[in-house]
């Protein structure tokens, strides 16, 4: 392995992006985000790759839709409300069966919001980014090294079942430094690109990347198809990490910034004598149900933490079915919990004196 | 025997969904001889927007992406980026590239984004039913400007060519139509050069065609001709607007 | 202790988040977990500006600092701002150069040191962090004295080598002010 290094959350995921093989960028400023492009800008002439500052978002996602129909990896990044704008782009990039690279580096909303550390694109990322039936897959990172490591996952799967791939980070993962290792170069699984429109040079038949079906259920076919590859994906690359989760009594589910908040109340919980333990998501959508349901029946009760008013909690709430508690603890706006307030909740759910 | 007329091979063997009298079918035409002529179909992608064209995706016979409304030049830039050699062309429509993509329009343009651009201007929005385009004439009855075009609320239609003549990134903006065989001819030269322009690698270039709709305007093939030639082009004269071959261009 | 919680605020121009760096870089090389969180707002010269960074035994859960248990103050606002916040039994590092109050708990360690008029005496403008940071370093025990000139070379980019000797040279004022 390499040497560590320390490097902003939104620059190391960047130099992932070039390490596995990411040559066309196509972005637009918006804080905490702006790093990535200000990066990529210095770095993807050198590599031989395309770095464009574009009009809009709008433009910025429909030039990743052009550049990964061509059958390149291609990726854009932007924070909430660029997310908005790109949704129009992310569903033609969904409904067109092509894998892209979207980073949301959130920040508080709605509107213009905040430009504070948020995950209250939580919905947004895993139920609607874009109109129609269609999913994204959504990483969520909860470190710098996974920043860099989720990258190339997020090619490999996207390209594997030909789906948008989404990395939720938040302002807070953006902007901080952690020490970070890049693995060593390797060849990433080369997917079949037999689809791209490239130019068929004669030898082929014509390829076309397309959204439009007129004939109602010629589309209602091909979006089934569609979601027998989402449910094999549900199957296959649910992704989670339980930690002091055996024999907790309170169960805290939290991904990525709140994530590490609540790991440290969990601990500081634990040191005096409360069972807690800590459900990570790290896929969001298809969500870890698998994870949640192995411990229902064991634990007295979980508690979503969250910054936003309350989002994952609802997939929680699916898996749970009303069989145990389900409580929610949030801050909002660009307000980072602290783990004091998150050990607040556990005694109050334990029983015990704050 | 010998073959005096066939189809472009890079048309395909698909009849087309065009209204009798509309003009896509011969542009449509024009762009698939001049990709014969060239010999580019297999380095040919081609961009569909939305509007009446969408369908080109199954009309020409290069690789084709569908964009959404708007974005055909955001979609053709990441195409041309991606593959530098490639030919890469759009076709759109008026409220396509003058309305909700002048965005990409203006700025594929200034960046001299290395593409060919179709713009088929016939003051209408034809596909949703003959609404009112940014193109649409003063005075000009649509569906959503039941009492003629006003000026005073609607404003005045946009003049393309003249806007994107102004951009340093812009290689070539001439105005043709399709109204006689002898347009018809000029428009493919012009079409030609669009695509030549690429390959030699000139930057942006837009052939706009003053386009008729006779269901939408509510008149008949060769009605709608007529009113093409004495309401259009007076307002959208025809000519090289840009061409950085002859500095200035001759309007 | 086996975290060490600090927040270093100032103006923007006065190296915090370069101190923040230093020490981040400090705690790498002595084979710590660590995190550096700026603070980020609207960009503006002049605003107000500072720096979270945990260095600790165990994985990081929050880097944002909101209990400190250093807090390096260079200008008054950030004095005031966080001088509660501080953990009793804590330490603070004030710039003397650059704020004219003293902290009125008593439950806190504090250093008053003229870095900044240091620095200036000196001709190592902008190493007045760094003079402070030496002082952190001689006071807290925490990490490994060693590292620091290491962390040095490590943050200073090449092209400004030149600026290596004057900063462990601030180090060392620091260590013995």
């Amino acid at each position: 392995m390499a040497e560590k290094v320390l490097m902003k959350g939104n620059e190391a995921l960047a130099e992932a992006a070039i390490q596995c093989g990411c040559r066309h960028y196509f972005g637009y400023p918006i804080t905490p985000q702006t790093e990535v492009a200000a990066y990529m800008s210095k770095r993807l002439p050198k590599e031989g790759g395309c770095f464009l500052q574009a009009e809009s978002e709008v433009a910025a996602i429909n030039m990743v839709l052009g550049a990964t129909s061509a059958g390149v990896r291609a990726m854009t990044s932007s924070s909430s409300p660029g997310i908005s704008l790109k949704s129009e782009g992310v569903s033609y990039i969904g409904g067109s069966d092509l894998p892209a690279l979207i980073i949301n580096v959130q920040r508080g909303g709605p509107g213009l919001g905040g430009i504070q550390p948020s995950q209250s694109d939580y919905w947004q990322a895993t139920k609607a980014l874009g109109h129609g039936d269609f999913q994204l897959f959504v990483l969520a990172p909860s470190t710098i090294q996974e920043m860099v490591d989720f990258v190339p996952l997020a090619y490999e799967v996207g390209e594997k079942y030909r789906v948008p791939a989404m990395i939720l980070s938040d302002g807070m993962l953006g902007q901080m430094m952690e020490p970070v290792e890049f693995p060593e170069k390797k060849e990433t699984a080369v997917a079949d690109k037999s689809w791209a429109t490239n130019g068929h040079q004669n030898k082929r038949k014509k390829n076309i990347v397309n959204s439009l079906y007129i004939q109602p259920e010629e589309l209602e076919n091909l979006i089934k198809e569609r979601y027998e590859r989402y449910a094999k994906i549900k199957e296959e690359e649910q992704r989670a990490e339980e930690f002091m989760c055996e024999d907790a009594e309170i169960i805290i589910v939290a991904f990525g910034a709140s994530s590490r908040v609540s790991r440290s109340a969990v601990m500081q919980a634990r040191a005096e004598g409360i069972k807690a333990g800590l459900i990570r998501p790290i896929t969001l959508w298809p969500f870890p149900d698998k994870t949640i349901e192995k411990h229902v029946d064991h634990t007295k009760q979980f508690l979503c933490v969250e910054m936003n008013m309350g989002q994952m909690i609802d997939d929680v709430k699916l898996v749970v079915s009303g069989r145990k508690p389900v409580s929610f603890f949030g801050r909002t706006g660009g307000v980072i919990p602290t783990p004091a307030e998150v050990l607040a909740e556990i005694r109050a759910i334990a029983g015990k004196e704050n | 025997m010998a073959v005096v007329f066939e189809k472009p091979k890079a048309l395909s063997d698909v009849p087309f969904h065009y209204c009798p009298g509309c003009t896509h079918g011969i542009v449509h035409r024009l762009v698939a001889e001049v990709i014969d002529e060239l010999g580019i179909e297999g380095q040919t992608v081609g961009v569909a927007s939305v509007g009446c064209s969408v369908f080109s995706y199954n009309y020409f016979n290069c690789d084709m992406v569908q964009a959404a409304h708007g974005r055909a030049p955001a979609v053709a830039t990441g195409l041309k980026r991606a593959l530098p050699e490639n030919v890469i062309f759009t076709y759109q429509g008026d409220g396509d590239l003058a309305a909700i993509g002048m965005a990409e329009t203006v700025h594929a343009a200034t960046r001299g984004e290395n593409i060919t651009v179709i713009f088929i201007n016939n003051a209408i929005y034809g596909m949703t039913g003959g609404q009112m385009a940014p193109t649409s004439l003063p005075g000009q009855v649509t569906q959503t400007s039941p009492y003629g075009r006003d000026v005073k609320t609607a404003g005045y239609p946009v003049r393309v060519c003249e806007l994107l003549s102004t951009l340093t990134g812009t290689a070539l903006a001439q105005r043709v139509t399709v109204d006689t065989v002898a347009h018809v001819k000029e428009a493919k030269k012009a079409i030609k050069k669009g695509f030549e322009n690429q390959i030699n690698k000139k930057g942006y270039s837009i052939i706009e065609v003053v386009s008729t709709c006779p269901t939408n305007w509510g008149l008949s093939p060769q009605e709608a001709i007529t009113w093409l030639r004495d309401n259009m082009l007076p307002y959208y004269p025809l000519g090289v607007y840009k061409d950085i071959d002859a500095e200035g261009g001759d309007k | 202790m086996s975290t060490l919680n600090v927040l270093l605020a100032g103006f923007g121009g006065q190296g915090i988040l370069f101190g923040g760096k230093t020490l981040a870089y400090s705690g790498l090389l002595d084979g710590k977990e660590l995190s550096w969180l700026p603070s980020y707002g609207p960009e503006m010269r002049g605003g107000t500006c500072n720096c979270s960074v945990v260095i600790s035994d165990d994985p990081i859960g929050s880097p944002l600092v909101t209990q400190p248990d250093v807090l390096v103050a260079m200008n008054r606002p950030s004095l005031e701002k966080f001088v509660d916040a501080v953990v009793p039994g804590g330490m603070i590092l004030v710039d003397s150069s650059m704020v004219d109050i003293k902290v009125e708990r008593t439950d806190v360690k504090v250093f008053y040191i003229d870095a900044t008029k240091i620095a200036d005496e000196n001709n190592m403008k902008s190493c007045a962090i760094i003079i402070l940071l030496g002082k952190m370093f001689k006071e807290i025990e925490f990490l490994n004295e060693n590292v620091v000139e290491a962390a040095v070379k490590k943050v200073i980019p090449a092209k400004k080598a030149a600026m290596i000797d004057l900063n462990l040279k601030a180090i060392e004022i620091g260590m013995n002010a």
